[in-house]
Parts: structure tokens; sequence; C-alpha cells
């Protein structure tokens, strides 16, 4: 296999994109990450979506998509794995450089999610859950997030104000993302006193319904000087793993075991440790997320993730700064680009190119992408060259 | 529009608890299955698992799905069954206040959905408060 | 000779009382209250209709009958507020308590009395040997249009029976049917409520073939009111029942133990059936006990039981039917008319 290196990352603002539509806001965030790598073509690309045929009646994306951003006939392949699309798609593409098979290659994510309703929103993000026994009778993906707050809270006694404190560091962080949809600071009484969703669980508690777009370019390590003038960034490690998608077949409920087994395999692969990341972007899909997967990646004492954001150690500047981007919370979460958008953060804190919110002297990197309730867990690892 | 061979599908699981043992390793599976995630066991036999359980966890819905609107607010937990089988479902008849883990349950048959105004109506289990 | 093998009742815990009404209707709730002798009626949770209710109170049933379900030959369920216009409220119930698929199924409806007519076939089939058990429910959620009388009496419930060859809970020792064509009451097809012609519904309607179905089979078996330690008669309302015993020449004493409809409401088709299942809570071995339904359109099955022994071995393992009623939770009429669907929603 060969070394894998991302030369370029795109995305534009994201948010409540009325007037374009799925293909337009793909074509501009990979329009971006070809120009940021300078690269003339593409040999092929990978497009994460988890449900574009429920949120906007289109399948068939990989061909689409190639054909609106003017690459037919590469070949061009959406890849789904509910909200660690992005992700997964991030991973096809690093496969598909280090085996040899070609050269550069874009790695991509889309969703447009507000040409349908809040109802239409929450019955496609649903069908992340199992459909037959948790759907059915009537759960929503914060009402999933919600049990696994409550079974947490109950085990290690972590509390509601911990929750809120999750989105207002994310918040805070997100203020200074100009790309983010909500680049605004939160606080804890606002959260707790926001409308309540699924208890104990309010809006403030739950990342947004999003239209966006990312994209990076993926290449050897050895050709990115040529190819490129930007510094390239190296993926030290790429991991997958899953569990089940229904939450209560877990022995148990408040561990994250795929998060756990993707991180373990992505320190693994890169030869390194938690004490070794310098910052790391997660996915609080809802602020029990954070505290559960920082936990499961190995931040935090099993049960104590809670203590994270409160104390200031995932705070920037902290000792393992979380979604220094804003994170899913701040920034929005148009699912299947998420993952994506992990690795744009990413790879800009790495080039130094992070603005106000760079963590200083950062040399090494992490993302972590899950569909539905950690049914499916992308991580990866990426280091300074 | 969905026939309702998939909801037909599941009635020995919706309406009567029906499960499955692995032969081999004791496994027990809700609903049925094929092979044995537990030893790869092949042989199963069929179990009905009891009608009463514990509360692991729970949440109230605020904002439900558009089938659900017409019952929000209401609860949902995930149980375990004596026997150790463990569901996800909605909690009936059930004073919020009075939620916690570890609540005495019992299941209930209830209509849990209805296809639109002209579709089928669709059965199947809801915890209740045992006491 | 054809007996009750297993019985069981179910309602939803939900009640709404007669001054919650009236207040909306600028009604005068003390007289209906002493008019129609009623306090509150039990409400059905949107989650619960004719065949849950079936099946729960099934449930109970089969608790005490203590049989193999896939022994039950029949399964009918009597409602008039069954889920589906057309589609079997049975299978489902059938299927629920694993009774397919050697079983044969039907839904009645006759007003109030599609219940103990269900009670009346399944009877007949045992009798006549063609099944070794049947199932027979009541079961209602019934609706009565916004203000209108019946509005404070519609109520929803179920009682199930499991009807065998002895030895059961009781023996049923003679049944009788009254009938003519009385139109009292009804619903048309594709109506949201039914309609009725007022005090028509009494003498001629409710009153009539009840005394002349309790007067016919006591007839048959030579037997007199003081004969019976209790009777159970169809309860629209609480004064009603109280009334028609009163004029047969029954005491309060008989007609009380299966008196629920002051605190239930009217379940319809569940109404003398739970009246029946509340009376065994309390019978002895021994006792007598007179069932007389009726239903609007119009007609009343009657029936004569001699209570077993085995009653007393019953009864308590599953639950009570006044306990059932016992266990409550008052609403508001905004959430009577969101469970009832009474407010229209966007589409
Ligand atoms: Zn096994």
């Amino acid at each position: 296999m060969r070394d894998v290196a991302v030369i370029g990352v795109g995305m534009q603002k994201w948010g409540e994109l009325w007037e374009k539509s799925l293909r337009d806001i793909f074509t501009e965030s990979a329009m971006l990450a070809i120009d940021d790598a300078g690269v003339d073509h593409i040999d092929s690309m990978y497009v994460g979506c988890m449900t574009s045929g429920l949120f906007v009646g289109q399948e068939h994306l990989g061909s689409l998509l190639a054909d609106y951003l003017g690459v037919a006939p590469i070949p061009a392949l959406r890849v789904e794995s509910a909200c660690a699309s992005g992700g997964a798609a991030f991973r096809q593409a690093y496969f598909d450089v280090a085996s040899g098979a070609n050269d550069i290659v874009l790695a991509s994510g889309v969703e447009k999610m507000t040409d349908v309703d809040g109802a239409g929103a929450t019955y496609a993000l649903s069908t992340a859950a199992d459909a037959e026994y948790e759907v059915y009778h009537g759960i929503t993906f914060p009402g999933l997030y919600a049990l696994l707050a409550v079974a947490h809270m109950h085990a290690y006694g972590t509390t509601r104000e911990q929750l809120a404190e999750v989105s207002v560091k994310n918040h805070k962080n997100g203020a200074k993302n100009p790309l983010a949809q909500y680049p605004f600071e939160v606080t804890v009484d606002q959260v707790l006193n926001s409308v309540m969703i699924a208890d104990p669980l309010t809006i403030l508690d739950c990342s947004p319904i999003t239209d966006g777009a990312a994209g990076a370019i993926l290449c050897p390590l050895d050709m990115a000087k040529d190819l490129s003038h930007k510094a390239p960034v190296k993926i030290l490690s790429s991991a997958h793993a899953t569990d089940s998608i229904a939450l209560h077949s877990r022995q148990d409920l408040t561990w994250l075991s795929a998060v756990a087994k993707a991180g373990e395999v992505a320190y693994k692969g890169a030869g390194l440790t938690p004490a070794d990341i310098d910052f790391v972007e997660v996915h609080d899909c809802f602020t029990i997320a954070e505290i559960a997967v920082i936990e499961a990646l190995g931040f935090f004492e099993k049960g104590k993730g809670g203590t994270g954001a409160p104390s200031g150690e995932t705070a920037m500047g902290g000792r393992i700064p979380v979604n220094p981007s804003g994170g899913l919370k701040s920034k929005g979460h148009p699912v299947g680009a998420t993952g994506i958008a992990q690795i744009v953060e990413t790879v800009k804190q790495l080039r130094g190119d992070a603005g106000e919110r760079q963590v200083e002297g950062a040399k090494v990197g992490m993302t972590q992408n899950m569909g539905g309730t950690g049914g499916s867990c992308v991580a990866h690892i990426l280091g300074k060259v | 529009m969905s026939t309702s061979a998939k909801y037909w599908r599941g009635i020995p699981q919706r309406y009567r608890l029906e499960a499955e043992k692995c032969t081999d390793c004791g496994a027990q599976f809700f609903p049925p299955r094929v092979v044995c995630s537990g030893c790869g066991g092949r042989e199963f036999e069929e179990i009905k698992l009891d009608d009463r359980g514990k509360l692991l966890t729970y949440t109230v819905i605020r904002v439900g799905p558009s089938e659900f609107c017409e019952q929000t607010p209401y609860a949902m937990g995930i149980v375990e069954l004596e026997g150790g089988v463990r569901m996800t479902g909605q909690i009936a008849d059930v004073d919020f206040d009075d939620l916690e883990v570890g609540l005495p349950i019992k299941i209930e048959f209830r209509k849990i959905r209805e296809e639109g105004e002209a579709g089928i109506l669709c059965y199947g289990y809801k915890f209740v408060p045992d006491k | 000779m054809a007996g009750i093998i297993g019985y069981g009742a179910y309602m939803p815990r939900n009640r709404i009382k007669v001054e919650e009404i009236a207040k909306v209707w600028g009604a005068d709730a003390p007289s209906y209250k002493r008019g129609l002798m009623l306090q509150e009626k039990s409400v059905p949770s949107p989650d619960q209709d004719v065949i849950t209710m079936s099946v729960e109170a099934t449930k109970h049933a089969l608790t005490r009958a203590e049989i193999d379900p896939s022994k039950i030959g029949a399964v009918y369920v009597g409602s008039e507020s069954h889920p589906y216009a057309v589609k079997p409220s049975g299978t489902v119930l059938a299927e629920a308590i694993g009774a397919t698929p050697e079983v044969h199924c039907a839904d009645f409806e006759f007003a109030c009395k599609a219940g103990s007519e269900a009670m009346f076939v399944c009877m007949g089939l045992v009798d006549s040997e063609k099944i070794e058990y049947g199932l027979a429910v009541g079961a209602d959620t019934s609706q009565g249009a916004p203000s209108d009388a019946l509005e404070y009496s519609a109520a929803a419930g179920a009682a199930s029976f499991v009807i065998g060859r002895d030895p059961g809970v009781a023996k049923v020792i003679e049944t009788y049917s009254f009938m003519t064509d009385t139109p009292d009451f009804w619903r048309r097809s594709y109506m949201h409520y039914p309609r009725h012609a007022g005090r028509f519904t009494g003498e001629p309607a409710y009153f009539k073939h009840i005394m002349g179905c309790a007067k016919g089979i006591m007839a048959k078996v030579k037997m007199e009111p003081k004969d019976f330690a209790y009777v159970v008669f169809h309860q629209p309302n609480g004064k009603f029942p109280q009334r028609v015993g009163k004029m047969l020449g029954f005491t309060k004493e008989q007609i009380d133990p299966g008196w629920l409809s002051p605190t239930l409401g009217n379940t319809y088709s569940g109404s003398s059936p739970m009246g029946l299942t509340a009376t065994l809570d309390v019978a002895k071995p021994g006792d007598m006990v007179l069932m007389v339904s009726y239903g609007s359109g119009a007609g009343s099955d009657g029936f004569v039981f001699e209570v077993t022994d085995r009653i007393d071995e019953v009864r308590n393992v599953a639950p009570g039917t006044r306990e059932l009623l016992d266990k409550k939770t008052y609403i508001e009429y905004g959430t009577y008319a969101k469970y009832r669907r009474k407010i229209r929603m966007g589409e």
C-alpha cells in the first residue's frame, strides 16, 4: 500500500441554502477542493451521502455528480453509512489511492436536507436506526441519544449541565468558523432553557438540519510535491468498525464499541496513543454523543467524558481540544458531508491555516465520524509531514 | 406506497413476542436470526419472551415523527425482559414523573401507528408500569 | 353443557368527569349526574381500540381459563366500533393469542349486544360439539356526538370469555333471545357519530326488550328474581339498569356488584359482559346469575349461569374488574377531544 496525502480541501458556508440544489453545493465544494490542490484533473471520485433518495428524491449520485463536475467518464461512486457516509467515502478514496488503482481522487460528501419539511427530515434521518424494531415504535434520533444520555447519567452521574457545556464549548469554537451554520455563542442557561426535544435533550443539545458539502483531494504522498503547491497532510491511519444499529442490542448502553474499535485500529495503524493526538474532530450530533465518543476514543476514562467540557480539558488550549471547528453542533450537520468536513478542518489545522481557531503547534489530528447511534464508525488520524 | 407485507411478516414478533434461542450457546434473539452472532450456530429453538421486565433507560419524545404527532408527548424506553432480551418501545399509561431506571414494566398490546387515513393499522407491544 | 371457562375485562385508565364535559357545553352537570346516574366515563388513549382492548381482556380470560389457546375453535368479537370497516378485528385477536390457523372467526355487530351475541354463538357451537373452546369478546370505543347526551356516557372497555364444556367457572343453564325491528339508535355507513331517537330509546326499546327477554328466560327455567344471587343488565347509563331491575322485581343488592356504568360509562358491546365479569369477581359457588344484554335495533340476549366451585381458584389470578376501574387518571376535555379525534388536524 502506498502512503497517501491530502493535498486539497474545499467547503463553502453551510446553512439553509434555499437557492442551491444538491448538485450545486456538491460541485462548488468539489471545485474548491480541486482548486485548493491545484490539480488539473481527478482520476476517480467518491461521494458520501446518507439519503439523497429521501431528501431530494435522487439516487445514482456518483454519475450525476461526476457529470455536473465535468469529470465523466471517470469512476464515481456514492458511499453510504448513514451519518458516517462522508468518513466512509474518504476511506474508500484512501484505499483507491493506497492500492495504486488511481492517483488523484476526490473524496466528498453532500447532503441537501431542507427540501423536505421537519417531519420529512426526521423520517429520513430515522432510517439510520433499526426501522423494524426502533423506528416502528416512534423513536427519533434525539430520542435515541436521549436514551443513551439517561443511561449515562444513571450509570455515571453525568449531569444535565455537563451536557450543556459541550454545546457551549462547541458554539464558542464555531463562532470563530466563518463557514459554520450557527457561528454564535450560547450559554449553559440558554441550552438548559431551550425547547425540550427528547428529555433530557433540548434543541441546543442537537445538531441542526443543514445543507452542505465538502471535498478533499487525495494522492500518493510521494507525488504530492509534484502535483500541488500545498503542504501535504499525510493520512497516518484509517479505521472503520461496526456495531448493532439497534441501541437496545448493546450490552452496555453507554458504551460506543464501534467507536472504541475504530479508535483502537486507528491508533495502532498510526503507531500512536490518545496522548499523541493534538486535537480531535468528533461526531457531536448530540451533546451526549461527544461525551460518549471521547470516552470510547480513550481521551477520558469510561464514565468521565462529562467532565471534559466543564473542566476546559476539551476546550481550545485544553489537554485535548475537541471540535475546534465548532463540531456538528455549531458548524452544522449535513449528514453525508460531515465526515469530509472533519477532514477539511483537520487539514486546515495541520497546515496552520485555521485562523482564529488554530490549535497551536498542531502536528497530529484525528477525526471520528459515526452513523446512527454508533452502529458504524470511521476514524482517521492525519499528520503534518 | 408500501404493501402490508412488511408489517405482516413481523406479526409473530409484534403480537406474540416470538424469539429464538441458539441451541449451541443459548443466546436469545429478538427478532429471530439465521445465524447466531454469539457462536455462529445455525440451529435455534423458538421461545416466547416473558411479558414482564424492567426499564433500563427512558426519554419523553416531545417532537415525534409525523405518524406519531397525535400521540406526543410520549415516553419511550429500552426494557430488559425477564430472561434478558432487550427491546425498545413506548411506555404507555405512565406519568412522566414516575419514569426511572429500574421501573418494573409489563407488556401490553397496543396500536403503534396507522398508515395514514386509509392504510392498515399497525399493532404491537408497548410497555406499561407494572404495579 | 357449555360454561364460562375463563373471563377477563379491560378498560383504559383515562376518565373524564361529567362536570368536565358539561362545562364545555354549558350543560347542567348535576342534572346529568342525578338523571342518568353518571359520574365519569372511561376514554381510550390514541393507541387503544377494540382490537387492543380485546387482546388484553382475553389475556386475563386465558389466565383464568388455563387452556392451550390453539384449542380455541372460534373467535368472535362483538363491537359497533371495529377499527376497520372491512377486515376482521378477530383475526388480530386470534393471532395475538396464538389461536390461528385452525379457528373460525367473525366480527359481530348489533349495537350494544354484539358481545352477548358472540357469547351466545360460542355456547351453541360448544353445545353442538363443533368446537372445544370458543372465545367471545364484547368491546367498544364508542363515541357520542359532541354535546349530545351520549357524549356523557359513551365509553371504552372490553370483556372476554372463554366458553367451553364443564367444568368452568359458571355453567350456562339457559340462553334466550328477544328481538324486534325497532330503530331507536343507529349509525349509517361512513357516519362518524350515531343518531338516536331520544326518549323513544326508553320504553319501546330498552325497557320492552330487556323486560321481554328477562321474563322469557325466567319462564323457561321456571325461576323468579329471588332465585338469583345477582343480575346484570345492559347499562347505557346508571339509571336504566336500576330501573329495569326494580320493574322486574330485583333488589339493588342483586344489581349493584355488576353495575359499573356510574363510574365507567356505557361500554356498549362491553357493557353487560363487563358487568358479568365484575359479578363473577364476587360470586360464590352455587350462585345463580341472570344476565340480559340489550342492543339497539333492537334485541336482548338472556343467560342464566350457575357459578361453580372453580370460581374460587381463578378469581384472583387475573385483575378484578373493579380493581381495573379503580386505576384511573382524569383527563380534561381538551385531551379527550385530542384522544377521540374531535380536533381537525392539518393534512
Ligand atoms: Zn450461539
